[in-house]
């Protein structure tokens, strides 16, 4: 989704993100649905986490939403991938031995599968009287998986469906017990019939085409991510300095993508072709600094392809040339015995218009390379090749602002601007302070110059917004790559954040430089076998398209210099000529890193860091627009530095606040207290709780919130859901965490890293005060009144449901206030829930707060 | 060892061409200023002399053509980088026959000829700035896009990024190479300017030598065989402070030219001279 200006009105906002919502209304439904899908998430990963110590959230449900969940037969399976550490911790919290949570499956890949299917009982359980709810959330999970082959289709479809569906797959498939370095995946199920399903593990047979032309082969689960097929393939290569290199796929607009690590590969590639290439995704700029001959084999193998397919254009000479060291690569010295020597040659394709006169070049320079070793072939070809003006840039079709098509160039150094072949700009990364993108437009925001006093913003156009989003991602993943010393660490836990959490999760150059020199191991052999290259086809200029890299693997978060700016700054140090990065990061932390690195490097671990991302990303890119947000942010000095790399195509904020008041009970809650901190970080409001809850008598004071709010709101779901599954990209993740104050000392032990992030477009933070099985029950109050009202301001609408509920004898008045801010802007969102929190308790100063959520949306898929 | 973009300067043969006595009254300038034919000749004869003599190229020398005044300016006609020479297609409608016989003559230099043939194109080698990694093309009253599109065709394994040239004629109007990575610039402010978009263009570092002179700016690297750096820049009687700004040069052979009368028709060092490295071909 594009991102919109925060000026914008919240319908246009949704309009984009959702094909079209209307009303406020509907936003509402959608914003209850997605909380409900959050909450369920998080309580699966609860759950998971928690599997193994066996309690679970569900311990603190109300009754009513166990039963729901007992219900709903779709339990959610509790899978801890290892990679998502964070989740793990923050579910360890809140574990409540739910009996459901037993069994819990490890299984790294499977997670967002998982998920799906947790969200469905998740939101039975926080919605535990309308069934409703669940429904909205599997009709936009089936429009997702429409898309998706039938194997997605179980994803809408209830856990049930999967399971059935996987039994079919596990009969046409072996099964395997997959154990990946480090993503080895084992299910446990609590409950017999999922163990049944889960132990039938789906099996794919992915292709993936290697740069030799020969096809690798191999099964992975169904849920697997992609960096478990990508370590197959590297280890079916022998590679280890395997950072440079990214797995495609050809996505339904034919598009090429970089298959995300960190995510479910189904879930990518929205279709049952399973195939995929094995391609260079950062073309190192000095390529004599790889430490071994394979990895500078496989580059050339990628070159050869780029150069004689023309996406890396040359001179008849350098044609000639490169194609003369091929020859000694593969063939060794030229023999001058060989029987027409030009047969062989011209079997080869060398270049897009090869002909004689540059084959008989081919075999004249071949003979002047007599004595040279493969390798020292090898690497002659990449010193050439290294020296083109397209090696390593990435083009993409744009317009400029006055509508002339130019193509856009991202490469190690920057972005580079090209008309026709010419190059008409190139912005260095240290003189970009922010990339964004909105809508089919690409912004890029420029240091001032020396004599300059402003920066400026340039935009381009492109042919959608996928196009857009792709060269945004490609933008990010090379200044990281490139740039950084390390990927750059999520923000620090930011009470409220909107932003996309896309980022860079692999190592960055410096990084895989330091882990490959560590690369203690005896020169491989391996067989350069062009012989066996298979004629491929030859399309035209790259498209690169990266669909989602989710998570930073180092949670570090990266400061730029002395300033403290808890955005991205793509410029982290100001001198152009120092390539390296480490002028960016003065912190300890990259030490550190690299430290890890290398062990893993030593070990040959798969996985590197584990994500450690708080959900608190950093503020979305702001638009070209100051709005008034960005207009107080540029005032602050640390507004300069910020760049954005992560952009949300669409944000959405919701922080819904809940009030209650129960005229029966004199209590109040003490969660009330936390919420009026004016800035929270996620660890303040944790801390707060826990000192609250002491002071609390008890949970049990603690009146539980009534589900009929909820109620209302999926109810408007159902209808929103249906406007919105048109447009709405098939992935829709949601993450959820859930604090309650009963259970504060606990919290407080959780680190900002270790709050689970998944990749998600919606993330939905609840902060709630303990509540009692008792409270909650399945007597549903009755709705006395409901008032919504919506102000609308800037970006920021606030609508209010106001229930009353007679509880047995108790009446309680409950009011739902929800905020929604939506927009691309920087907004500092902490600041506005600590506003809208403490504006609702000044108008309400006889009620308590009760629950505080915080729900994040950002739209993946772009409009097409 | 040949490679690409190897030996940046070295050069084995160079093209120049003879004055017509037309140069003195119809040769384009953009001063109305006289010129001393007699004096242009000697001027000529020892800038070809230099090349020949002094630092040993073969120096194939074409006859004037009465008919094309500003022929002796043959850098316009032809770029040539490696062993690929683009035949141009000059921006003044009076030059475009002079590329004839440049292209007989690289030809016979066995040159990879690559023709401008489009006729919405146009471009003076004098707007062409090659740096040995990447060009830099001048966007001037002589030379347009499409010019330098044809060129980014012709030599694809460089970068070429266009300059605007707002004053002056030619990009090498005030700037040139003077070394490796190191670009001569002028001091005024279009020349300052200019060189600060092809810094900004560029992915490589370029130093810089600031001379008060624009048009000192313009003067011809070379490194050749038992010479080293060689420099052929403007005398002291011409700039004498953009000169001593040349003798800070250490490393350098520093050779002084007269170009008094040929720079009255807006001719430049460069001008007068196509140089060619025939053993760079590969």
């Amino acid at each position: 989704m594009t991102t919109e200006v925060g000026s914008e009105t919240e319908v246009k906002e949704k309009a984009e993100e959702s094909a079209a919502q209307p009303d406020q209304s509907e936003k509402a439904a959608e914003e209850n649905a997605e909380v409900a899908n959050a909450e369920g998430e998080e309580k699966d990963k609860e759950k998971e986490k928690d599997g193994k110590e066996g309690k679970g959230i569900a311990r603190y449900l109300p009754t009513w939403l166990k039963k729901q969940k007992s219900q709903s037969q779709t339990s959610p399976t509790k899978e801890v991938p290892p990679t998502e550490e964070a989740v793990n911790k923050v579910t360890q919290e809140e574990e409540g031995p739910a009996p459901e949570v037993n069994g819990h499956a490890e299984e790294v890949d499977e997670k967002e599968a998982v998920k799906s299917e947790q969200v469905k009982e998740k939101e039975a359980e926080s919605h535990s009287n309308a069934s409703a709810d669940t429904e909205p959330a599997k009709e936009e999970k089936v429009e997702e998986s429409a898309e998706k082959s039938t194997e997605e289709a179980k994803v809408t479809t209830e856990g049930e469906g999967e399971e059935e569906q996987k039994e079919q797959r596990g009969k046409e498939e072996e099964e395997e017990g997959v154990g990946g370095g480090g993503e080895g995946q084992t299910s446990i199920f609590q409950s017999p019939l999922r163990l049944v399903r889960k132990t039938k593990m789906k099996l794919v047979v992915c292709h993936v085409n290697l740069l030799d032309g020969t096809d690798f082969t191999c099964e992975v689960e169904k849920r697997a991510k992609g960096q478990y097929l990508f370590f197959k393939v590297c280890e079916h290569l022998n590679l280890l300095e395997k950072d440079y290199f990214g797995l495609t796929y050809t996505d339904t607009h034919e598009q090429k993508c970089w298959l995300d690590p960190t995510k479910e590969i189904k879930r990518q590639i929205r279709s049952n072709n399973w195939q995929f290439a094995f391609n260079v995704k950062f073309y190192p700029p000095d390529p004599s600094l790889l430490t071994e001959d394979i990895t500078r084999y496989l580059l050339c193998l990628q070159l050869r392809e780029d150069v004689a397919s023309g996406r890396l254009p040359c001179s008849f000479v350098t044609h000639a040339l490169l194609g003369s060291y091929t020859l000694q690569a593969e063939f060794g010295d030229y023999e001058p015995d060989q029987p027409r020597p030009l047969d062989y040659i011209s079997q080869r394709t060398f270049a897009p218009n090869q002909n004689k006169e540059m084959e008989e070049k081919i075999l004249e320079l071949h003979k002047s390379h007599r004595g040279m070793t493969p390798a020292q072939a090898d690497a002659q070809f990449l010193e050439n090749a290294k020296k083109l003006s397209m090696y390593g840039v990435d083009l993409h079709h744009a317009k400029d602002s006055e509508g002339v098509d130019i193509m856009l160039g991202v490469c190690a150094n920057g972005l580079l601007v090209y008309k026709d072949r010419l190059r008409i700009n190139r912005f260095a990364w240290p003189k970009i302070l922010k990339i964004s993108y909105k809508r089919n437009n690409f912004y890029i925001k420029i240091r001032p110059g020396e004599t300059e006093q402003f920066e400026s913003t340039v935009g381009f156009k492109l042919q959608n917004h996928r196009s857009a989003k792709r060269l945004w991602k490609v933008c990010v993943e090379n200044h990281s790559f490139f740039r950084l010393n390390a990927p750059e660490p999520p923000t620090k836990a930011r009470f409220l954040t909107l932003g996309s959490k896309f980022r860079y999760s692999g190592r960055t150059q410096a990084q895989t430089r330091v882990a490959s020199s560590l690369i203690d191991r005896p020169a491989p052999n391996f067989e350069r076998t062009s012989s066996k290259r298979i004629s491929r086809s030859l399309d035209g200029a790259p498209v690169i398209s990266i669909t989602e890299a989710g998570t930073a693997e180092n949670g570090r978060e990266f400061h730029s210099d002395s300033k403290k700016v808890k955005e991205v700054d793509l410029s982290p140090g100001d001198a152009e000529a120092t390539p390296t990065q480490s002028l960016g990061a003065s912190e300890p932390a990259p030490a550190q890193d690299h430290d890890k690195t290398q062990e893993e490097v030593l070990k040959h671990q798969a996985s590197i860091s584990q994500l450690k991302r708080s959900f608190m990303e950093a503020p979305p890119p702001s638009p070209p627009q100051p709005n008034q947000w960005e207009k107080r942010l540029t005032s602050s000095p640390a507004t300069t530095i910020r760049v954005q790399q992560h952009q949300v195509s669409l944000e959405e904020e919701i922080a819904s606040v809940l009030f209650s008041r129960h005229s029966g009970t004199g209590f109040s809650l003490a969660a009330a207290s936390a919420c009026s901190i004016p800035k929270p970080t996620l660890d303040d409001v944790i801390t707060t709780c826990s000192s609250t809850s002491t002071a609390v008598c008890g949970p049990a004071t603690l009146s539980a919130e009534v589900s009929e709010p909820q109620t209302e709101a999926a109810a408007d779901d159902n209808t929103i859901s249906d406007t919105k599954e048109p447009t709405k990209p098939p992935v829709v993740k949601t993450e959820m965490v859930t604090i309650s104050d009963t259970f504060a000392a606990q919290k407080t032990e959780i680190a900002t890293k270790e709050v689970p992030i998944v990749h998600t477009e919606t993330k939905t933070i609840t902060y709630e005060a303990a509540q009692l099985d008792g409270n909650g029950d399945g007597e549903p109050g009755v709705l006395m009144t409901a008032q919504t009202i919506t102000s609308e301001s800037l970006c920021t609408t606030t609508t209010t449901h106001i229930t009353k509920t007679l509880k047995g004898g108790l009446s309680e008045t409950r009011i739902e206030k929800r905020i929604v801010i939506t927009g691309d802007c920087d907004i500092d969102h902490d600041e506005a829930l600590a506003q809208a929190i403490k504006e609702a308790k000044e108008q309400h100063p006889d009620m308590s707060v009760t629950r505080v959520v915080v729900h994040k949306e950002t739209e993946l898929e772009e409009e097409d | 060892m040949a490679g690409l973009m190897a030996g940046f300067g070295h050069y084995t043969h160079a093209v120049v061409r003879g004055i017509p006595a037309s140069l003195a009254k119809e040769a384009l300038r953009s001063n109305p200023v006289e010129v001393d034919l007699a004096a242009a000749h000697r001027e000529h004869e020892s800038y070809v002399e230099v090349l020949k003599t002094k630092l040993g190229l073969e120096v194939v020398e074409l006859p004037a053509d009465e008919s094309l005044p500003d022929c002796v300016f043959v850098e316009d006609a032809a770029v040539v980088c490696g062993d690929t020479a683009l035949i141009t297609r000059p921006g003044a409608e009076s030059r475009r026959r002079e590329a004839e016989v440049m292209k007989g003559a690289l030809k016979d230099l066995n040159l990879n000829i690559v023709e401008m043939t489009d006729e919405n194109a146009t471009l003076d080698g004098g707007d062409v700035l090659f740096t040995g990694r990447e060009f830099f093309v001048g966007l001037s009253k002589r030379t347009n896009q499409r010019g330098a599109e044809i060129l980014a065709d012709a030599f694809k394994d460089y970068a070429v990024s266009t300059v605007p040239v707002l004053e002056g004629l030619h990009l090498k109007s005030f700037c040139s190479m003077g070394g490796p990575g190191l670009i001569v610039i002028g001091s005024s402010e279009p020349a300052q300017k200019a060189l600060k978009i092809m810094q900004q263009m560029s992915d490589h570092r370029y130093d810089k030598l600031t001379v008060p002179d624009d048009l000192a700016a313009n003067c011809i690297y070379m490194n050749l065989p038992n010479k080293g750096h060689v420099l052929l820049h403007c005398t002291v009687e011409e700039y004498p402070e953009s000169a001593k700004v040349f003798e800070k040069l250490k490393d350098h052979m520093l050779i002084p030219v007269s170009n008094m009368e040929k720079v009255k028709v807006d001719g430049a060092l460069t001008c007068c001279s196509v140089l060619i490295n025939k053993k760079a071909n590969i």
